[in-house]
């Protein structure tokens, strides 16, 4: 697929989970668009070709991850969509019952679900209860069977992720969707790292609401969507001109919008093809960083089961564990290499923390803080794993040199 | 050279960077998170800890197209810098943060982790001058800008931490550094000076003491008559040579101000009286720290320096094993156990030389 791809951004850019360059014919459409004017509100012939675009470019996303037109409900990516989902979702079934102001979140969510449930607990009195994960990172079905076996009634929503930005490990969602649904209980599921790589069936899952974003995908940064079945009641975020059925209100961004819906199709197509050749880089470069530091460990799932239709792991994601590191040291080294990869999780500014994820799976702080994410993508090729081969062994002594800091001119007095 | 870079976000250490760069080094630029909870916007004159001050870095090293990083010191921080500093204050001693960040964060847990990686030297924004003596040896020197010069707080390194540091802005001054900063495309260069305590976002250094120490109550004594004068909350809110916020309601026998002359912390006394028994002529500090290595005699003259501006004394040293007396000619005020006193030799040409330094333990009266 290397036809269709813009140049990739570093020598060795393995951080695809973070972003991952467009798809060339993303970037044509939406260029193409940006040269036309139209708001798809108006109802002049500027605003009905527009509109032509963002309904046609709706419908190719619906087609592409099994979803009705009207269940996608644009936004400007996976944060909105989440908080949207979260919150929305919260106040609709709170306002029909007042009763409901529970909510469960799976551990290892990212910031933007985990930090939305705790505002509403901060604002809105909710109770958040968050759903243990086991030592791979996955949400079992008996855990939220026993968050639900009691006090269901009073539960607004659960949101677990269809796949871990940080570890990989893929979800069950389907059966957790049925479980939450025979209690009566709708279910959010963040899917950004799961769609174009994993099959995503928004109807065959049974989810009530599914976030998706552009820029894991090969589409644009700022482009996003939220699956929201039709009879999912939701409280908006953004009120305004009654877009998006009065869900989301905005002009759509029409340039963004058709690039989003060109990767989304492509992306979703080529996933078969794509998985296999993730999967098959990922696990070249876990052999060969394992032979050159042994004591490395993988963290999250083996990826060799099958659920819902997918491994049990996101095919380009590897996570290791480096004993005695640290993970800003490896991170700056590799860098150096031209390597440019992750420890997990970056926040404002920009200082590591150790991994929420990892602590969930029961790692200690030292290991948490000692980790790496390699993530391939689209433009990955094994050549992206040699570099990291020949590198990984120095650098892991380098900066176990430096972690353990024998070296101590500033001993001082 | 692979010189690490620390950028606080500020115009010095951007230029000092930038410089750096210039020299043709290989330099990589990191920003020291020191605080828990860092505040998202920078607040007042405390310039180093908001995440905004970390974004300013940030967007520096992009300008001079270095890589860059946020470490987490945070930790380190609090404990070496800001827990000794509440301790100090319990004892009844005055401290100087800067000097034990330097001593014990930038140039002891930051220089060890750049030299584990491979650096080969840490530069800051610090106004000093580093050269070498003919035989290859560091030499720490005032820098040129006399309002700015912060030799004082660098006085604490040892000869190894010295060869491994890089001060490139020691030669020039202040508002000179924020024209090349502005030439440079450097977006702090207008950013303001910080001052006060960067870890006290407040800037009500008493405040922040009371809320980790709590009430320890106390006399306040009259050191002539021996007389309680009044009760004070701690002796953390007194440093020697204070005069306001004694809470003493009645005046002093012959009408003058009186001062806080000596804390002492195991009976929470504090003792106050008349500003002329403020005068120092001697003290004797311990943990000595050479520049070079060693004392440059057993005896000598030098200038000694007891606080980051002012302060000064010529004076005639006399070292021991692991103290040294500090005899100094003219009488100075407010010189408290717990202070630094760093040893110059004056050099009007280069800039006075940092012969070291040791913390200040006891103090005597002049002629006592």
């Amino acid at each position: 697929m290397t036809d269709l791809t813009v140049p990739p951004p570093g020598p060795t850019y393995l951080d695809h989970a973070a972003t991952t360059p467009m798809l060339e014919p993303a970037v044509t459409a939406m260029t193409a668009e940006l040269r036309r004017t139209g708001n798809a509100s108006s109802l002049h012939s500027a605003g009905r070709r527009a509109r032509r675009v963002v309904e046609e470019s709706r419908e190719r996303i619906a087609e592409a991850v099994g979803a009705r037109p009207s269940e996608v409900v644009l936004t400007t990516g996976g944060t909105e969509s989440d908080n949207l989902a979260v919150k929305g979702m919260y106040w609709a079934r709170r306002a029909a019952d007042p009763r409901r102001t529970r909510v469960l979140v799976s551990a290892t969510e990212h910031h933007a679900v985990l930090d939305a449930a705790a505002w509403l607990a901060a604002h809105e009195g909710a109770e958040v209860q968050v759903l243990d994960v086991d030592e791979r990172g996955r949400v079992r079905p008996e855990t939220l069977r026993a968050a639900l076996a009691d006090r269901s009634e009073q539960v607004a929503l659960v949101s677990v992720m269809w796949a871990n930005n940080e570890v990989g490990t893929v979800n069950p969602v389907r059966e957790l969707a049925a479980i939450a649904h025979s209690a009566g209980v709708p279910l959010h599921s963040d899917a950004v790292q799961a769609v174009g790589v994993l099959p995503v069936d928004f109807a065959a899952s049974g989810v009530d609401a599914l976030t998706l974003t552009g820029h894991k995908l090969g589409g644009p940064y700022g482009a996003g969507a939220l699956l929201l079945g039709r009879t999912v009641e939701l409280t908006p975020l953004l009120h305004g001109g009654g877009q998006e059925r009065d869900v989301r209100s905005g002009t759509l961004d029409t340039p963004a919008v058709v690039g989003l819906a060109v990767a989304v199709e492509l992306a979703v197509a080529d996933a078969p093809r794509r998985a296999a050749m993730l999967a098959g880089l990922r696990d070249d470069l876990i052999g060969k960083v394992l032979a050159a530091v042994p004591d490395a460990t993988v963290n999250g799932d083996p990826g060799t089961e099958v659920i819902d239709g997918g491994p049990s792991r996101l095919p380009g994601n590897a996570h290791l564990s480096f004993p005695g590191c640290e993970g800003d040291s490896l991170l700056m080294l590799l860098d150096a290499h031209g390597v440019e990869c992750s420890t997990g999780s970056a926040c404002t500014a920009g200082v590591a923390q150790p991994s929420h994820v990892l602590l969930a799976m029961g790692a200690d702080e030292a290991v948490a803080r000692g980790s790496l994410r390699f993530s391939f993508g689209h433009t990955s090729t094994p050549a992206d794993v040699e570099a990291v081969a020949a590198a990984i062994g120095t650098v892991v002594e380098r900066a176990r040199r430096a972690g353990r800091s024998t070296v101590s001119v500033g001993a001082g007095r | 050279m692979r010189v690490l870079a620390a950028m606080s976000g500020g115009v010095d250490s951007a230029v000092a960077a930038a410089r750096a760069v210039a020299a043709g080094h290989d330099v990589v630029g990191v920003h020291l998170a020191l605080s828990q909870a860092p505040a998202a916007l920078r607040s007042g004159s405390r310039g180093c800890c908001s995440r905004e001050d970390a974004a300013d870095a940030r967007r520096a090293a992009d300008v001079l197209d270095i890589p860059f990083y946020v470490w987490d010191f945070a930790a380190r921080f609090s404990a070496d810098v800001v827990d000794d500093f509440v301790a100090a204050y319990a004892a009844g001693q005055t401290p100087n943060p800067c000097l034990r960040c330097n001593e014990k964060i930038k140039f002891s847990a930051l220089l060890d982790r750049a030299l584990g990686l491979g650096f080969d030297a840490v530069c800051t924004g610090h106004y000093a001058r580093l050269g070498r003596d003919d035989a290859g040896q560091p030499q720490l020197r005032r820098a040129v800008d006399p309002d700015k010069d912060q030799s004082y707080v660098l006085a604490v390194l040892t000869p190894a931490q010295l060869a491994h540091a890089m001060f490139p802005i020691g030669d020039t001054r202040k508002p000179d550094v924020r024209v090349e900063a502005a030439a440079r495309g450097l977006r702090v260069a207008a950013k303001p000076d910080s001052h006060d305590i960067c870890f006290i976002p407040s800037g009500d250094t008493r405040a922040f003491l009371a809320a980790r120490l709590g009430a320890r109550p106390g006399p306040v004594v009259d050191a002539v008559s021996g007389r309680e004068l009044a009760r004070h909350d701690g002796v953390h809110g007194f440093t020697v040579g204070q005069r306001k916020g004694l809470g003493v309601a009645a005046p002093a026998a012959d009408g003058r101000p009186r001062y806080v002359l000596g804390i002492e912390p195991a009976s929470g006394t504090v003792r106050v009286g008349p500003a002329a028994a403020l005068d120092v002529g001697e003290i004797t500090a311990d943990r000595p720290v050479w520049s070079a290595g060693r004392p440059p005699a057993p005896r000598f003259r030098c200038v000694a320096q007891v606080r980051a501006h002012g302060g000064l004394a010529a004076a005639e040293v006399g070292t021991g094993s692991d103290r040294l007396t500090v005899r100094l000619d003219e009488p100075l005020r407010g010189v408290a156990p717990g202070q630094t006193v760093a040893l110059y030799r004056p050099d009007p040409g280069d800039g006075d030389l940092v012969l070291g330094s040791a913390t200040i333990t006891a103090t005597a009266g002049h002629g006592d």
